[in-house]
């Protein structure tokens, strides 16, 4: 609950900060409407569609209404997909408002002390440190390795857990050691090397999936470049800057930028479509920083995804790749697609697979209902989205849902989890199945 | 602000969770898609069928609440906008699709059906309702026939108004009352459906429609036709009506709209000539052939500099999509886009897009032209910016001077977009006081207390307005 002093900050903030030209440039047409997965999901509610959330940031900025609970409910159901964006006529940048937006209310508003703690100890104290983060990880192995896991499973004590938890709980990858994790080289060759590629790693990928990045590695070594991976690289903080944590997220854009500019490297690739779209936003997320704006641009330049680059080097064409005959599927994660606007490359690649059938799922495009932390904090919603897909994918006939986003994968499997089809779909980063293909012979 | 007894009888009649007072939830039904109209509705109800909404219209009748019906809010005239408060009407449960007749050859639908749903509904079963407005992905059925909505199929097909044959209706009163029904033929009495297309929710609250179906053509054929020179593309379109073909689809876009649209859509729109237009033909295969063989012609004779033919369906619903977009495509030039819908007769087009050019030069304004050319429908759109009052000023006098203009040229003040708030003083210049009062005595008949839409249609004085506010 906001208190109505509060909230007058945050209107003043609001008028202050919203970018005005932005908001007046929805001109609510409604072209958005249909691609809102939250406005269709809530019955075609118009607080819940982005045309609703601009009039209500814009009514707020104008001193029309207050931003009392309602305002904040309609900003927190946004899964912030931005699949609104690439619909848009006029061009509006959602995201960026939504973003604005949620930073305001959150660094004025007064959370609860439990939620305080919380939010200090993730935002602050974990994802920025990728010892903590490997540490943290470290004890999830431990947990999976030790005799917990199954000892937790067999007593029945996730049962104590909200349901999304213990279901979670049991589609987690099974890390691996923290050995592992901390002794990567930082330097690959390629045999040939035509390009030199930096590698953003990031924060969950590079242990939870480190078999991916590991996947991704050769996968750009096939390809023809040199790897490096610049070791003081931070988290991309898109964790923060969706979740009203702005300044945090600008100080990680700039240890990264920082850590990635000396090499001045071909491209920066990433593996994970929620942290390029961050990445690639740095210029804007720098736009007021005169000292930063351009570095940022130039970082954002050379971003490109797993899959894009593999397309635009033509590893499809270079490589063999053949898998045992299996319908596949891809479930596009929608910061790779609609911000990142990579959508056919990842598509090309798995076509190229020899022995497969690649089928189209209805609706690909639509958000998963990860979205980050929505599953959690937002998890009625966000079931009700998944159970959604899970139907477009059985339809699909679908053995192999691939996709290209931790948050997605982990929701594809949780979904399969909740539908008891694991014995029948299996749930795959792009990384992991086109390394299998690689090899297979 | 609803009083508590009031809103007591609301929750009773459609439950609580239909009933929304709540600011955001007022706050996100206070405008529609035309510029600078806002103005908060006291409650915003979602009934579930005609029996809640005739009970809601008894109370709101004895107490002179304002009511206004309100489909997904894509209108241009601030139909739905709800100028004097009061209730928002949704249609969010009334949304089904209750029957297609493939022996009669209807549908028939609740208001809430997304047009293009049901167009998807009846072509799978190879059937066609053509009015397609450009936000009928978005746009109702109800809203549709309230607005009585054209679209790009316009001038073969006709508009919504062509495909209603009956209707069901809330009146002020509370009545329920049918019109029309799936005939070829009734004179039963006064033609109430006709009447209440069209109407803007100001008669009655329409809770069921049953439209008219006609075969799906057998093909269809989509071209571009380029131009260096606005007069050779507005000739060709009086051309190809005067060489007796009428294509299903002959739109017109002129540079800046090409641009802005090119950088939306990305398709490779040619944004170096000064015009396109945007030709379709449907029919069986060889009549389609020809017609877009001959209209190619006639294009190349004008001046075109280029004729393009769609390769494929997909590119021809690029195009389609693209125009489409326009309107909202032009909002990126500046923060505020005022439309226009002047329409003329078809042979006066080219004399049209002429003048709207000297009055946009007279104002010192950019004013972009897209449009239905071959029915006479276009939207002069004017890019400027709210905050601007001396520029609103000069989009006001050429709005104006744009409407006196096509009144002389035999035309109208809006061909598809409607009245509303927005047009509402220009209606004198269309009617006459005669015609208005003619109008005004059918409300007064079956509207009394001015509870349905009040405020629309009708100005209050004849201050011309289209977008300054005072």
């Amino acid at each position: 609950m906001t208190t109505l002093k509060e909230q007058s900050v945050i209107q003043e903030e609001f008028e202050k900060r919203m970018d005005e030209d932005e908001l007046l440039n929805c001109m609510r047409c409604g072209f958005c409407l249909p691609s809102c997965p939250t406005y269709v999901e809530s019955g075609f509610k118009e607080a819940h569609s982005p045309r609703g959330r601009i009039a209500l940031m814009k009514a707020v900025a104008d001193g029309l209404i207050e931003p009392d609970e309602d305002v904040e409910r309609s900003l927190d159901l946004c899964l912030g997909c931005r699949a609104c964006e690439p619909v848009c006529p006029s061009g509006v940048k959602y995201g960026h408002l939504l973003e604005e937006a949620r930073d305001i209310i959150n660094q004025n508003k007064k959370h609860s002390l439990p939620v305080r703690a919380v939010r200090n100890l993730v935002f602050n104290g974990l994802f920025p440190h990728q010892n903590r983060m490997r540490a943290a990880a470290g004890l999830l192995g431990f947990y999976q390795r030790s005799g917990l896991q199954s000892a937790a499973r067999k007593t029945g004590m996730l049962n104590w857990l909200p349901k999304n938890f213990s279901a979670m709980e049991k589609v987690l990858p099974q890390v691996p050691k923290l050995k592992e994790m901390k002794n990567r080289p930082s330097y690959f060759p390629a045999e040939k090397p035509v390009k030199k590629a930096a590698f953003f790693t990031g924060c969950l990928m590079d242990t939870m999936f480190l078999e991916t990045n590991n996947a991704t590695i050769k996968l750009l070594q096939l390809a023809g470049c040199e790897i490096h991976i610049p070791q003081n690289q931070a988290c991309c903080g898109a964790l923060h800057g969706h979740s009203g944590e702005k300044q945090t997220a600008k100080d990680l854009a700039k240890r990264n930028i920082e850590a990635f500019e000396k090499l001045s490297a071909d491209y920066i690739i990433t593996n994970a479509g929620g942290c390029g779209a961050f990445l690639i936003d740095y210029d804007h997320l720098l736009k007021d920083d005169r000292e930063w704006h351009e570095r940022a641009v130039k970082f954002s330049e050379k971003l490109k995804d797993i899959s894009q680059i593999l397309f635009e080097l033509e590893f499809h064409k270079k490589v063999h790749l053949e898998l045992p005959g299996q319908v596949v599927t891809y479930q596009d994660s929608c910061h790779l697609r609609n911000v990142m606007k990579t959508s056919i490359a990842p598509r090309t690649l798995l076509n190229s697979i020899r022995g497969i059938e690649f089928r189209e799922m209805k609706d690909a495009d639509r958000c998963c209902g990860s979205a980050g932390i929505y599953n959690i904090v937002e998890s009625e919603m966000s079931m009700q989205i998944l159970d959604h897909k899970m139907i477009q994918a059985k339809s699909a006939n679908a053995a192999v849902i691939v996709t290209s986003n931790p948050g997605c994968l982990l929701q594809m499997k949780l979904g399969i989890e909740r539908e008891g089809l694991q014995h029948k779909i299996k749930a795959i980063h792009i990384a992991d199945i086109l390394l299998e293909a690689a090899c297979a012979k | 602000m609803v009083d508590v007894q009031i809103k007591e009888k609301f929750v009773a009649i459609v439950g609580a969770e239909n009933y929304d007072d709540s600011k955001a939830g007022c706050l996100v039904y206070s405008y529609d898609a035309t510029p600078n109209f806002q103005s908060m509705p006291d409650a915003v109800i979602s009934p579930r069928n005609a029996q809640e909404i005739s009970q809601i219209l008894k109370i709101c009748s004895s107490r002179g609440i304002p009511i206004v019906p309100r489909g997904s809010g894509t209108n241009l005239c601030a139909g739905t906008c709800p100028t004097e408060g009061g209730i928002v009407l949704l249609f969010k449960h009334m949304n089904k699709i209750i029957e297609i007749d493939e022996e009669n050859l209807t549908a028939t639908v609740q208001p809430g059906v997304i047009t293009l749903d049901m167009i998807n509904q009846v072509e799978a079963r190879g059937l066609f309702y053509p009015p397609d407005p450009s936000s009928m992905k978005i746009s109702t059925i109800g809203g549709n026939i309230n607005e009585n909505s054209g679209g790009l199929r316009g001038l073969k097909y006709g508009v919504t108004r062509d495909y209603v044959m009956g209707l069901e209706a809330v009146l002020a009163n509370g009545d329920i009352i049918r019109t029309g029904g799936k005939l070829a033929k009734d004179v039963a009495g006064y033609d109430f459906t006709r009447l209440l297309v069209g109407s803007e929710g100001t008669l009655g609250i329409i809770t069921e429609a049953t439209l008219k179906l006609i075969p799906l053509p057998e093909a269809k054929q989509t071209m571009l036709a380029l131009f260096q020179d606005l007069e050779q593309a507005a000739k060709s379109v009086s051309k190809i009506i005067a060489e007796k073909i009428i294509p299903a689809t002959l739109e017109f876009l002129d540079q800046p709209t090409l641009k802005a649209v090119e950088d939306f859509a990305q398709i490779g729109l040619p944004t170096d000539v000064k015009a396109v237009l945007l030709i379709e033909q449907d029919g069986p295969v060889d009549v389609v052939e020809k017609d877009m063989q001959k209209m190619a012609e006639i294009c190349q004779k004008q001046g075109a500099v280029s004729v393009q033919l769609a390769k494929s369906e997909q590119e021809a619903e690029a195009l389609r999509t693209a125009r489409r977009a326009a309107l909202s495509a032009l909002a990126r030039l500046k923060p505020t886009t005022i439309l226009e819908d002047a329409t003329v007769p078809r042979s006066e087009i080219a004399n049209m897009v002429n003048a709207i050019n000297e009055i946009s030069q007279k104002y010192g304004l950019s004013i972009c032209t897209f449009g239905h050319a071959g029915d006479g429908n276009l939207h002069p759109t004017c890019p400027a910016d709210a905050r601007d009052k001396n520029e609103m000023e000069r989009v006001e006098k050429a709005f104006e001077e744009i409407f006196i203009k096509a009144i002389e040229l035999g035309g109208t003040i809006t061909g598809e977009h409607g009245v509303g708030v927005m047009k509402a003083p220009y209606l004198e210049l269309k009617l006459g006081q005669a015609g208005i009062d003619a109008m005004k005595a059918v409300k007064t008949g079956l509207d009394p207390n001015n509870i349905l839409n009040p405020g629309k249609i009708f100005a209050k004085d004849n201050r011309k307005r289209v977008v300054v506010t005072q």
